[in-house]
């Protein structure tokens, strides 16, 4: 074995010829990249805003913001999330003033994980609407959660009011029964879509402990127009 | 039989070894993304354009990639033009994107590309490579439409998402559910083996007719 | 010394496929009638809609493989029949007509017909629907509706591929007392409500066509066993296994599970158990694989009705116990007399 590696040697040959695939390949990847990202990010926030726009129609503008055990950040500029902060976007309305907080919510339904998108107003510290981010549930049964109006009225006002002492929701988010609702923090399960009404008040009532807690305190900084 | 032609190349993919109906290959995502038209043309267009510019840059650089290597190579091609497709279809439209799912990444596991790529563009010159795996991509593509098409019309009383049957239609929720997928797939072969076998035996009578 | 009867070799009895088959028509007619007497003209229709998509099928299917006439061994009748009695009375007919073509197609011609079919045809037929209309195959009808001989529900003239009306008004119209719409095994899942057990004896119960009185479906079940046209050994075993589960788990916490005695009468226990696993082309041979066939059966059922997202579980374990099924002959081989125990 000699040590400068010779010419017509296979594994030379071989690391060239990688060599020279990686890069041609780098190249194809990162011009594409360069290109199509401006065209990601607008139709990436387009399929935001038109998410947050069905639960609040009074919204304006969107601004993604983390919430972490110590305060909450803005989103924009940072590339991965602050260790176990909570995505949420907070919503101004055509006067700048602070509409509302929307926030994802996930669960396991019939067939996959339900994700939903709820939008949350901060005067009444209720529950104001959802709307579905993906799912797979069944056709006709499971995917009544989007279109069964006595459901959906279950989030008119779901109430979501923090506990005395700040650290949890004063009444846990709850799927009943059909027929059976009598708090306004009860959701009224879909008779024959019992899971997925399940999944939608689970995953609701998860985020929301999550969230609201570290979000309160802080409201004023969100008020403010940035 | 004379030397294969260009268009030879081409029709071989689309029909006599039609990669779906023929050589029953790439059934991932035939399964998976086939519950509307839309979404199984896009599919098909997507793993076309992957097959065919991988197919020619394997063919231009077939003479100087070294055969231990080969394998590795051709992968880090095919997967170059599904990050590529994978930014395309992103910039195009989200919602196609969410819809096709962890499927666009999947192509480089479609075995139909590593199968062209392995069998024919190492050994031919780049015009009747990336033709043969044009042809293939389009024989794909519509494999995926005859399946996306009835299970969507089916499954949803639509076709491209025009309503067909009217408001009362009632939908066969298990087309659009896997099982649906299956179904069809096979109804399909089935007409495709029948095909072949009627012409089959045609061709056999007409070859004693002639001897 | 014991002998047992087996498979084969055997002295021919002069009993062949079409006497079984016409027998086992015979008995499903007395629970047809039932069927009919309780759910007037949609339940009538819907039975003779089913069996003639089936037979329509089957001679189809004959005139395209070229072989003969197999409608004359009455097995596609027999899963017309069946099929038909799983429906809910208010199935659209063109739904029906569906599960037919599906039971005959996917369940028993593309396995090449007749004894080479690995599933139960009439629940392949079944699932197919299930899973195409699940809202259709979970909307039922009152019983003894005043006017059901002289008019259909409305859901059962349903167009062909629409969707079926709304029966909610008709139900309403029928002044029939207390219908929730709700099979009892859902009522228990949901609502933790077991009606008494004479319900299920009377067939004033929310059910399928053919599901309603359990008494029946027994009887006619025990005139086969008598006559030796159906082994008497898996019926005897899915519902033992169904009632000792369903006991156990009742001893354990009484308030939460039924009595064994709603498990074994409510939904399609008796009918699947009777007429459904005891077929004869999809269940074991080996004396000791039919114990454990039904065995399975009975804990499956009782299992996917305890803890499955459905509230019924009959049809999925006895398809997945026919699935099971060669295994279990081939686990169960009797030794050969004299020979052997096999080291393996």
């Amino acid at each position: 074995m000699s040590d400068t590696p010779d010419k017509t040697s296979p594994s030379f040959e071989m690391v060239r010829t990688l060599g020279l695939v990686s890069v041609i390949c780098g190249i194809i990847i990162v011009g594409v990249y360069q290109f199509t990202l401006p065209a990601v990010n607008a139709n990436k926030k387009l399929a935001l805003e038109r998410q947050v726009f069905k639960v609040l129609p009074q919204a304006k503008s969107v601004v993604p913001y983390f919430a972490t055990g110590s305060g909450i950040v803005a989103a924009a500029g940072q590339d991965l999330p602050p260790a176990g902060a909570v995505m949420f976007y907070a919503v101004y309305d055509a006067a700048d003033r602070l509409a509302g907080i929307a926030a994802e919510a996930s669960s396991s339904g019939y067939a996959d994980q339900v994700r939903i998108l709820y939008a949350y107003d901060v005067d009444k510290q209720a529950i104001t609407g959802i709307g579905v981010i993906a799912m797979r549930e069944t056709p006709g049964i499971g995917d009544k959660i989007l279109t069964d109006q006595a459901f959906l009225q279950n989030f008119a006002a779901l109430d979501v009011r923090l506990s005395a002492d700040l650290q949890s929701l004063a009444n846990a988010v709850k799927t009943v029964k059909h027929g059976t609702k009598t708090s306004p923090w009860q959701i009224d399960a879909i008779a024959g879509a019992t899971v997925t009404s399940k999944a939608v008040g689970r995953g609701i009532n998860e985020s929301a402990q999550k969230l609201l807690p570290r979000l309160w305190p802080h409201l004023d900084q969100l008020r403010k127009p940035s | 039989m004379s030397a294969p032609t260009s268009f030879d190349e081409f029709l071989d993919g689309l029909w006599r070894q039609n990669p779906i109906f023929v050589m029953v290959l790439g059934m991932c995502p035939t399964l998976a993304v086939t519950v509307s038209a839309v979404n199984a043309i896009s599919m098909g267009l997507a793993t076309t354009f992957v097959l065919g510019t991988s197919c020619l840059l394997v063919s231009l650089l077939r003479h100087s990639i070294p055969k231990q290597v080969r394998i590795a190579s051709y992968i880090v091609i095919i997967a170059t033009f599904v990050t590529v497709v994978d930014y395309a279809i992103q910039a195009i439209s989200l919602d196609l994107y969410e819809a096709l799912g962890a499927y666009i990444k999947l192509i480089v596991a479609n075995c139909i590309l590593l199968g062209r790529a392995e069998a024919h563009a190492a050994k031919n010159p780049p015009l009747p490579a990336t033709l043969n795996a044009i042809g293939m991509g389009l024989g794909f593509t519509l494999g995926l439409l005859a399946i996306g098409c009835v299970r969507e019309m089916l499954g949803a009383g639509k076709l491209f998402g025009i309503s067909l049957f009217g408001a009362h239609f009632q939908p066969w929720v298990v087309m659009v559910l896997p099982p649906g997928g299956f179904f069809v797939l096979a109804f399909w072969l089935i007409l495709f083996a029948a095909f072949r076998h009627i012409n089959g035996r045609r061709n056999a009578q007409l070859g004693e007719v002639q001897s | 010394m014991s002998m047992e009867l087996r498979t084969s070799p055997h002295q021919h009895s002069g009993r062949d496929v079409p006497v079984i088959m016409r027998n086992v028509v015979y008995s499903l007619l007395p629970i047809c009638a039932f069927s009919v007497w309780q759910y007037g003209l949609s339940a009538a229709a819907l039975i003779v809609t089913v069996t003639l998509a089936c037979l329509a099928a089957e001679r189809i299917n004959n005139r395209i493989s070229g072989a003969g006439n197999t409608l004359s061994d009455w097995s596609a009748a027999i899963t017309g029949v069946l099929l038909a009695l799983t429906l809910p009375p208010a199935f659209p007919l063109w739904m029906g007509a569906v599960a037919g073509f599906a039971a005959i197609w996917l369940g028993k011609s593309l396995f090449g017909g007749l004894g080479q079919n690995p599933f139960n045809p009439a629940l392949i037929g079944r699932a197919f629907v299930q899973a195409a209309f699940p809202t259709a195959i979970s909307t039922w009808a009152p019983a003894f509706a005043a006017h059901r001989f002289g008019e259909f529900i409305p859901s059962s003239l349903a167009a062909p591929f629409m969707a079926p009306p709304d029966i909610a008004s008709w139900v309403r119209q029928q002044g029939v007392d207390a219908f929730t719409g709700a099979t009892p095994l859902a009522r228990w899942k949901f609502e933790n409500i077991t009606p008494p057990a004479m319900d299920f004896l009377t067939g004033h119960v929310t059910a399928s066509a053919g599901e309603t009185s359990a008494i029946l479906i027994l009887l006619c079940g025990l005139y086969l066993a008598a006559r030796k046209f159906l082994d008497w050994r898996i019926p005897v075993a899915v519902l033992g296994s169904a009632m000792l589960l369903a006991w156990a788990f009742h001893l354990a916490q009484p308030d939460r599970y039924p009595a064994p005695l709603f498990v074994l009468l409510s939904g399609g226990l008796m009918l699947g158990a009777w007429f459904m696993a005891t077929d004869m082309a999809t269940s074991p041979v080996t004396p000791r694989g039919i114990w454990l066939y039904g065995a399975l059966i009975g804990i499956l059922t009782v299992v996917i009705r305890y803890f499955g997202g459905l509230t019924e579980g009959v049809m999925y374990a006895i398809l997945i116990a026919n699935a099971a099924g060669p295994l279990l002959d081939q686990f169960n081989q009797p030794r050969i007399l004299g020979g052997k125990r096999d080291k393996s």
